[in-house]
């Protein structure tokens, strides 16, 4: 499928059509997507910023396929997901894509190696394959000697490092990121965001949330957004939009 | 794969319910003593119910049983001073039986007295039983020394004894003793045979065995004692005469023995003013004691279904408590990529795990009490493969029934509320 898709498209991986998410909120109607056109070509680091209730944690949840447009089309690796439903959207997000939170996002209970082989168990991966794996990526994060240890007993950048090995285990296509520094001190943040850019150097399309424009800045690409609308485009433009 | 998919999910099932020890022993409770009980409850029961329908049955499925009684207006007059009561079958009765139905098969009357009885040094009084060949027919006894009564002995009103296990041993007869002569209130009997003695008491049905030591030909019973019998009471000598306290008949069909026992009685009705008898059937009572035990099955599993109810509710509730908890994890997981089904699915194994466990250590406390029953009181249990793989079964159902509310929600929480849980 993946293959197709990729031969198919003109190396857009994300593209949005009159795109409204519209939330009922008691009596009043809450257009947190007014109408958002708008595409992100394969390999690029894109940041969203823009004020809260701008609509930019929206159009994270849309864009990474836990929510869906009220109306317009959402095209995901060429193929519309806006009306799909909720095991389709479940394997998108398991297939194509990974996700980075502030508050990391780790399973307490479970090792560092567990929680990066969640999305191999879903995957259907065998035990012996995805634990290999597992450590592998912990390796590539720098969490190699940490794979036994339990979230809580580890710092919060190394926390985040674990949760970054998860996001790639299945190999995703692109890679959510929401306020990954958030809760990291400076050099922390630096280092997380430090390893999310060698990613896009790898290749990976990486989306960023975030309201420091310091972090912004290191983005190819910036979307600013208010009230539910795109308010302006900044730094390289694809000569395909 | 399938399979190892399966146990590896039940592995992860366990490992999550370990993490919790406590809790997950605590909610276990329910289930271990609901099926704990219901076992333990069952296998007392059914061995209650095995032993009546044992005693039963011993009494023969095919046969009928004629007894002779007093009838309530004789009891009374009877306390009066050397007065005589009349009662019960005479021989003309049994004679009747015999010839008047065709389905009948053979018959045996019985005679039941009392008698003083000299072993060599030993004496006691002995319970004697005046019968035919055919007694040994319709009840069927294991010889244990010797043989049991011939037709010869009655034609020849041949003096011969047999006595029962129970019996032998309490005049101290062994299989030596055989050949040897016993004196029955005064007249001597040769003993021919010891039978063992089985227990065979049903309902108001008593059947000559255990109590009875002695058996005799009924001719010869008739010919030295009579029928004309003394009980020593406290009001004086009470006399009676019965020509015979039992009739046993065996018919040859099964199906035809509750017809044939209302043939009897409606006979006997014409030939006796007062109701001095009484007709029994062990198959009726059979019957009666398998519906009774059907209910008594039928309380015990409302009994057992309402504390695995309990129990599978308070797994209910803990798993219920286990999804607000993990709101947060389930965001994850379906933010990573699992589908409603798969959530289902790991919450079910849990369920169903906990309530499996509860049940197999259940099992285990409800195999131990009826085993510590019989060994402290004697009461016969019976631990049935049913009684085992249907509480099993049960407290799994339990598990998916309960467990299956907890994890469609939890399957429902919304992933973006879910992961900004706190």
């Amino acid at each position: 499928m993946s293959e197709k898709a990729l031969s198919n498209n003109h190396g857009e991986i994300v593209r949005l059509e009159n795109a409204q998410k519209i939330y009922q909120m008691g009596t009043e109607q809450v257009r947190a997507l007014a109408g958002v056109n708008v595409s992100f070509n394969k390999g690029s680091f894109w940041a969203i910023m823009g004020p809260s209730g701008s609509g930019k944690s929206t159009m994270m949840n849309i864009l990474g396929c836990l929510d869906r447009l009220t109306s317009g089309s959402y095209f995901l690796d060429g193929q519309d997901v806006s009306q799909l439903d909720d095991d389709s959207l479940s394997d998108f997000r398991l297939r194509y894509l990974g996700f980075i939170f502030q508050s990391f996002n780790l399973i307490p209970q479970l090792t560092v190696q567990r929680n990066i082989e969640l999305p191999l168990y879903y995957l259907g991966w065998d035990a012996s394959q995805s634990a290999a794996h597992a450590k592998e990526l912990a390796g590539q994060v720098g969490l190699g000697d940490r794979v036994g240890h339990r979230p809580t007993e580890l710092s919060g950048g190394q926390m985040q490092r674990v949760a970054i090995a998860r996001a790639l285990a299945n190999d995703p296509h692109v890679i959510f990121a929401d306020e990954p520094t958030g809760n990291l001190d400076s050099t922390t943040g630096e280092q997380i965001l430090e390893l999310l850019i060698n990613l896009n150097k790898l290749g990976k399309t990486i989306i960023i949330v975030t309201h420091e424009p310091a972090i912004a800045e290191r983005a190819q690409n910036r979307l600013y957004m208010i009230d539910g609308k795109i308010d302006r485009i900044e730094g390289v433009r694809d000569e395909t939009n | 794969m399938r399979q190892t998919r399966i146990t590896r999910n039940i592995w992860l099932g366990i490992e999550n319910l370990l993490l919790h020890k406590l809790r997950s022993f605590l909610t276990m409770l329910g289930v271990v003593f609901g099926v704990g009980s219901v076992v333990a409850m069952l296998s007392v029961g059914e061995g209650a119910s095995k032993e009546a329908l044992e005693q039963i049955r011993k009494l023969g499925s095919n046969n009928i049983i004629i007894s002779s009684v007093k009838s309530a207006e004789e009891e009374q007059t009877s306390t009066q001073h050397s007065h005589m009561s009349i009662y019960g079958l005479t021989y003309e009765d049994h004679h009747r039986i015999t010839e008047s139905f065709h389905d009948i098969q053979q018959t045996a009357p019985v005679k039941l007295m009392r008698k003083d009885s000299r072993l060599h040094e030993r004496a006691m009084e002995l319970r004697v039983v005046g019968t035919t060949p055919e007694w040994f027919k319709l009840v069927p006894r294991e010889v244990i020394a010797g043989r049991v009564l011939l037709p010869s002995d009655e034609v020849k009103q041949a003096p011969v004894a047999l006595l029962t296990e129970f019996g032998a041993r309490k005049i101290l007869a062994t299989e030596h003793t055989i050949g040897q002569t016993i004196s029955i209130g005064g007249d001597q009997f040769e003993i021919v045979g010891i039978v063992k003695s089985e227990s065979g008491q049903a309902g108001n049905i008593q059947i000559p065995d255990q109590q009875v030591d002695v058996y005799i030909p009924i001719e010869v019973a008739r010919l030295y004692f009579g029928d004309i019998f003394t009980k020593r009471t406290s009001g004086g000598d009470e006399r009676e005469m019965v020509e015979l306290h039992q009739v046993i008949v065996q018919v040859d069909d099964p199906k035809k023995v509750e017809s044939v026992a209302a043939g009897i009685d409606r006979m006997l009705e014409q030939f006796h003013k007062k109701k001095d008898y009484v007709v029994s059937v062990p198959l009726a009572l059979l019957k009666q004691a398998e519906a009774t035990k059907r209910t008594f099955n039928i309380v015990l599993g409302s009994i057992a279904g309402i504390s695995l109810l309990v129990g599978g509710i308070g797994i209910m509730n803990i798993m219920l408590a286990s999804v607000t908890e993990r709101t947060r994890e389930i965001g994850i997981r379906r933010a990573i990529g699992a589908k409603r089904k798969q959530i289902i699915y790991q919450f079910l194994i849990e369920t169903v795990v906990l309530s499996t466990m509860g049940g197999i250590i259940g099992l285990g406390i409800g195999v131990l009490i009826p085993l510590l029953i019989t060994y402290f009181s004697g009461m016969i249990t019976v631990i049935t493969l049913q009684g085992i793989l249907l509480p099993l079964l049960i407290s799994m159902t339990i598990g998916i029934l309960f467990g299956l509310y907890p994890a469609v929600r939890a399957a429902n929480v919304d992933p973006i509320v879910a992961l900004r849980h706190e």
